[in-house]
């Protein structure tokens, strides 16, 4: 491909062929890119535009394949909402959220801080020893650690979904460690003349200045907590304890043509994930940055 | 004398050590740990109620000789030969599309990406409704265009290619990314090659391909291991039907763990998805000097 590229440099002989595109043929060019952008746009939008409208049918036209129902029925969210405890979902998805943000957030700030500014034996060995278990799928691991958990006795509570948190992601860790890697060391070096400690520097030095990435790693964390089906379905299976992942999947069975009500639900389980978006679209594109930069 | 430095040494190395420990104990319990348990338990048979029996490499042979297994596989290979390509092409296409100077940028942009932002069964109960044939929008709109649709879910022809499109609504997640890397390509190359008399075609297949080649073949990659573990719209859409026409590998594996408690099996499933993600990790980057291309050449002088 190199070769391709360089094939470019020359700059001669083809020159004279060139021609500058007629005016009518950009017009049409033009045209048709957004022809085809606006038509690609209204179709990764209209899902969500069926789901609003589905979720507001009465339920005597649930059996029509119109798109629009003939009025708004409202009423539809509290009807759904009561069908299964989903007030209890909502706040079992909250608490089991809310711990992995809090958790995997700040032990996978503290760990990579170990790993960016501290030199000691095998700590070469061990980052790559990090970096190797990414690449290990998720479910060789499944198995034992279900085992484990089921043991100890914490099948049917949130710990499993909460504890493995406490230890660091091994992702965020790399994200993190990255992201200090850019932070002057000189300004640790300064705290610490001024006889500050490593957990000063961390919390006065560190943390004020890497905000954007650890707001990366909560929203990151934020949405795979609450998405997250696999886990909250081999641990749970008391209905007081579901997430509302499961529970909606149990709605799905349970009432399977019940589709406004299912949409009903099913979008008020996406908004958190959309208001995140909505509020924080520059951190999305940070994580981007930080982790493509290193590929 | 000589204390004093070598004290500090020290110092900094306990503070490290107790920084990195909390990931060390999590890798215990929850990584390595599991990873050999499992590899252990991939010979037995283990029900958890009574404990395990080595049973050497029957899981391993009942495994090559079960045609689920083999379906489950044909099915995940299907999905991942057609999806990870589709979205790579799809993602590109509007990754270059969207990095022209046009009017509501922002708005295209925020359309394409917010479906990725979705996800789980909330968005697979979205889907099941759209799909459903008689009071769907999906053949309704269909219908409209005179178009009679199938039953997508509920037909083995159609199943697959449901579940890939719906995979595909979230493409604007690798359209960011291939974005990204469009907005690093110098445009002095494009410039040149203009000159060249180069038609954009041309252009496109000569600058914009090798210079993002790095950032596809990351995608290439995290694509196919993505694939090859599908399991929440299979799980909540099809449970593996009609037939075993969409029972993904993943879903033989939580069958066979969860609902036949067959455990030691599971763990032999796993090893074997881990195998195939391996060697086509490692096919992928032996291919890579082929197609990739990094402008730091050093990184493949060695």
């Amino acid at each position: 491909m190199s070769a391709s590229l360089k094939s470019y440099t020359p700059l001669h002989s083809k020159a004279s062929t060139m021609t500058k595109p007629w005016w009518w043929a950009r017009l049409f060019g033009r045209s048709l890119l957004y022809i085809v952008l606006i038509g690609g746009a209204i179709i990764a939008l209209l899902p969500f535009v069926w789901m609003v409208l589905e979720a507001l049918k009465p339920n005597y036209e649930i059996y029509s394949a119109s798109w629009l129902p003939t009025h708004f029925e409202w009423s539809n969210f509290p009807a759904a909402l009561t069908t299964l405890p989903f007030g209890h979902f909502f706040l079992n998805s909250a608490i089991v959220t809310f711990a992995n943000v809090i958790f995997q957030t700040s032990s996978s700030t503290i760990v990579a801080y170990g790993f960016a500014r501290f030199q000691f034996k095998g700590r070469r060995f061990l980052f790559l020893l990090l970096v190797a278990t990414l690449m290990i799928p998720y479910y060789v691991t499944l198995i034992p650690v279900f085992i484990e958990f089921d043991k100890l006795g914490w099948v049917n509570t949130f710990l499993p979904l909460i504890v493995p948190g406490i230890f660091g992601n091994a992702f965020y860790i790399f994200l993190m460690r990255q992201f200090f890697g850019s932070i002057p060391r000189e300004l640790d070096e300064a705290a610490m003349v001024e006889g500050a400690g490593p957990l000063t520097i961390l919390f006065r030095v560190l943390i004020p200045q890497s905000f954007p990435a650890m707001i990366t790693v909560g929203i990151y964390t934020f949405l795979s907590t609450w998405n997250d089906f696999l886990n909250p379905l081999i641990y749970l299976n008391q209905m007081q304890n579901y997430t509302v992942a499961v529970g909606l999947e149990y709605f799905v069975g349970q009432y399977s043509s019940q589709w406004n009500y299912m949409m009903a639900v099913a979008l008020l389980a996406l908004i958190p994930c959309i208001l995140i978006f909505f509020f924080a679209q520059r951190y999305f594109i940070q994580g981007i940055v930080v982790s493509s930069a290193e590929k | 004398m000589q204390k004093r430095p070598r004290s500090l040494k020290q110092q900094q190395a306990r503070y490290g050590w107790a920084f990195v420990s909390l990931w060390i104990v999590g890798l215990v319990f929850f990584g390595l740990g599991p990873i050999i348990a499992s590899g252990v338990l991939s010979f037995t048979q283990y029900d958890i109620a009574s404990p395990p029996q080595w049973i050497g490499l029957a899981n391993y042979t009942h495994m090559l000789h079960s045609s689920v297994f083999w379906q489950s596989l044909k099915v995940t290979t299907i999905y991942t030969v057609v999806s990870v390509p589709l979205g790579i092409i799809i993602g590109i296409t509007l990754a270059i599309m969207l990095n022209a100077r046009i009017r509501g940028l922002r708005f295209l942009r925020t359309a394409y990406y917010l479906p990725s932002v979705v996800s789980g069964v909330a968005v697979a109960a979205l889907w099941g409704w759209i799909y459903n044939p008689d009071y769907g929008p999906l053949n309704a709109a269909l219908k409209a265009i005179g178009i009679t649709g199938p039953a997508w879910l509920e037909s083995t022809t159609w199943v697959l290619p449901a579940l890939i499109i719906m995979g595909l609504w979230s493409v604007g997640g690798s359209m960011v990314m291939y974005l990204a890397a469009l907005q690093q390509v110098p445009t002095s190359l494009y410039e040149a090659a203009k000159i060249d008399g180069a038609s954009i075609v041309r252009q496109h297949m000569s600058i914009t391909f090798p210079m993002i080649s790095p950032v596809i073949f990351f995608m290439l990659v995290n694509g196919i291991i993505g694939s090859f573990q599908v399991f929440t719209q299979a799980y909540v859409l099809t449970q593996g039907g009609p037939g075993y026409s969409s029972y993904f590998f993943v879903l033989y594996l939580y069958e066979n763990a969860f609902e036949y408690f067959k455990m030691g099996y599971a763990a032999a499933l796993a090893w074997a998805l881990f195998l195939a993600i391996f060697l086509v990790t490692v096919l992928l980057f032996w291919s890579a000097r082929f197609w990739v291309y990094y402008e730091d050449t050093s990184l493949w002088a060695g």
